[in-house]
């Protein structure tokens, strides 16, 4: 068996222009070139995009389950970003 | 019915139909999962182009054969194709290189054809053309992937190159068809496509650190029918259904 | 992984499962609920690679070009699905090598009906129609799985087999309406694959290992008996429509349980085949193991271009 292994990529396309790129799924290639062909052979097999993105898993920086609750909870009580939160009247269409 | 023509379009498509079927064997066996994937949408392309390329031969010919019967009724001394594309496909080098060959040669040759005065098959082209550059690009990247990789991938390349090398000079001697083709603005003359392929290919190589090989012999013959022994079994295997079991749909 | 857990994390887990919200790849977890994914989810993608095999048999065999078109595209499928499957189970910390050496090794399980030969084009027929539809049966299930790269694997994978079955099913049929040879191929692929198919869903929900607690999870959604009562249930009808018959004489509609009855499953074969004694079992192992052998100095020598490239890289930018 090889010591080494193939990296991980992660797959982002945008389904149609004016959307945003989104992560669609994962897989191993050697380098961003080899990614990039991977991701249209196996992420693009029914027209599923018109733009990929490929970024090396091992350089996604993600927020950690322990800070839950100090990133997200906060904003909880913030019901006031909301326009539901204002009583207007219905016909100005405000 | 003008029969060159109707042989110049078969015979595209048997180089697209054969050179498919031998790619599709690698589904399922490939070196990891996503070339799986890979080699199967070229093998796809080439199975989609094969149709539209007998069904556009079959319309010419007008005698009421379809896409099936120009696939699974001929024996093959009337198949067309290049040898190189009946080839066995040998380890995953042999199978790039020769599929690297290949794509250069049809890139140039689809190109052109889309200005073919065939409207039909200068629609078929511009098809083509799209998937072709797509496969050279990926085809070409494995050259150099695997040529300047290892010492055993580079002896590797270095050999499939060596064995797959007589075979390629084929697709540059055209024959009275083609002539005739040429001539009418339908098809390309073969020659024309040469010294182009020679620089483009020379240079992938060199950036792949693999030496071209000598000239020294060129097989030739599948324009005429006259097939490697390889040949008749790919066709067994692929026409079983139809020849055990005839006149069936399926 | 050890359970360095915050106190309050397993009654969270507990919660996120009961509300029906998915659990996420960084998210404590208890390890049994990692280990029954990663077993579940490994498994799957193994019996999507090594599902390449039996219908691969016919691609250079299809008796057209559309349907060799199409069978191709079908098993391509296949490995994407093990791709999407193998990604899935990444993200709870194994590697897709080490998936691979289980499955190689034979430690690792695959859905045993792989095991079987295909000897006519009929069984791509039959392994559309019944193995790619108890295959759906099942993931359409495993859709509302609690852990979420799973779901979403399913979600994609459920969108994309959905013409696998279809494509079966029209080979069935037309098979069925051709020839007396050719009705006969179909008859005898149908006898052949109806009772691994039932066998697929896996054992009585009594005797089954896992199924309890990973339905409490939330991995599992329908216990195995529950879903093959739904496969029979649709199949019957789609055999009848094509005037194909199913090789079980207790098969019955069953006017107050609104169901079909079935015939008893042998689960001794089932065992066997599980075991490693089925027809194909070795045939399969020694195809996986080849391509992956055949393919070390090719991956090898991808990575040691790419090294050489991020050299070069490195060396023109100092």
């Amino acid at each position: 068996m090889s010591s080494k292994h193939l990296p991980l990529w992660e797959v982002f396309i945008r389904s149609r222009r004016g959307l945003d790129h989104k992560h669609i799924g994962s897989l191993h290639a050697a380098d961003a070139a080899q990614a990039m062909q991977s991701a249209r052979d196996t992420y693009t097999r029914r027209q599923e995009g018109v733009s990929i993105w490929v970024v090396r898993s091992s350089d996604i920086h993600a927020s950690q389950f322990e800070d839950d609750s100090a990133f997200f909870d906060p904003a909880a009580d913030k019901v006031y970003r909301h326009p539901t939160f204002y009583d207007v009247p219905e016909e100005l269409k405000l | 019915m003008n029969v060159a023509h109707f042989e110049y379009v078969q015979r595209l498509g048997d180089n697209a139909l054969i050179l498919g079927q031998r790619l599709s064997e690698w589904c399922g066996h490939s070196p990891f999962l996503e070339e799986d994937i890979a080699m199967a949408n070229t093998a796809l392309d080439l199975i989609g182009r094969a149709r539209m390329l007998y069904a556009h031969a079959a319309a010419l010919e007008g005698q009421g054969r379809d896409e099936d019967a120009l696939a699974y009724g001929r024996d093959e001394r009337q198949f067309g194709n290049f040898l190189i594309c009946e080839l066995p496909n040998g380890d995953y080098a042999c199978t790039l290189i020769r599929q690297y060959l290949v794509d250069v040669y049809h890139h140039a040759l689809y190109s052109t054809l889309c200005g073919s005065s065939d409207a039909g098959l200068a629609a078929i082209a511009g098809k083509a053309v799209k998937e072709c550059a797509y496969h050279l690009r990926r085809s070409g990247d494995w050259v150099v992937r695997l040529g300047d990789g290892t010492a055993e991938s580079h002896a590797r390349c270095q050999a499939a190159l060596d064995e797959v090398w007589a075979y390629t000079a084929e697709m540059f001697n055209g024959d009275a068809i083609d002539d005739a083709m040429a001539a009418a603005g339908i098809g390309v003359a073969p020659g024309s496509l040469a010294a182009a392929w020679r620089d483009e290919v020379e240079a992938q190589l060199a950036l792949a650190t693999l030496s071209v090989p000598r000239d020294d012999w060129s097989a030739s013959g599948g324009r005429q029918g006259l097939h490697t022994e390889h040949m008749g079994r790919l066709l067994a295997e692929l026409q079983f259904v139809q020849r055990a079991y005839p006149g069936q749909k399926w | 992984m050890a359970d360095t857990s915050p106190p309050d994390a397993l009654s969270r887990f507990e919660r996120t499962i009961a509300a029906e919200e998915k659990i996420e790849p960084r998210d404590w977890m208890p390890d049994k609920y990692r280990l029954n994914l990663v077993r579940q989810i490994s498994q799957h993608a193994h019996s999507e690679v090594v599902g390449q095999l039996p219908e691969g048999n016919w691609i250079a065999r299809a008796p057209s070009l559309r349907r060799k078109a199409i069978l191709l595209a079908k098993v391509q499928d296949e490995a994407g699905h093990g791709l999407y499957l193998y990604s899935a189970a990444e993200t709870l910390g194994v590697s897709r090598e080490e998936m691979l050496d289980d499955l190689l090794s034979g430690k690792a399980k695959y859905a045993s009906i792989f095991n079987y030969p295909t000897l006519s084009w009929a069984d791509v027929g039959a392994i559309g129609w019944l193995v790619d539809g108890a295959a759906i049966v099942n993931q359409i299930s495993l859709c509302r799985t609690s852990y979420g790269p799973y779901a979403r694997a399913m979600v994609r994978i459920c969108k994309e087999e959905s013409f696998h079955q279809r494509q079966g099913f029209e080979i069935m049929q037309t098979l069925a309406a051709g020839s007396a040879e050719q009705k006969a191929m179909a008859q005898d692929a149908l006898n052949r694959w109806w009772w691994p198919s039932l066998m697929m869903f896996g054992p009585h929900d009594a005797e089954s290992a896992h199924t309890q607690q990973s339905m409490q999870w939330k991995i599992k959604r329908q216990s195995n008996d529950e879903l093959r009562q739904k496969f029979v249930d649709q199949t019957a009808v789609q055999a009848a429509h094509i005037g194909l018959v199913i090789p079980d004489p207790l098969l019955k509609w069953n006017e107050s349980r609104g169901h079909y009855d079935f015939g008893p499953i042998d689960w001794d074969e089932f065992n066997r085949v599980l075991a490693g004694h089925g027809p194909c079992n070795r045939a399969r192992l020694a195809a996986r193991r080849k391509a992956h052998e055949d393919g070390e100095w090719v991956r090898d020598a991808m990575l040691a271009h790419a090294d050489k490239q991020r050299a070069r890289a490195t060396g023109a930018a100092a």
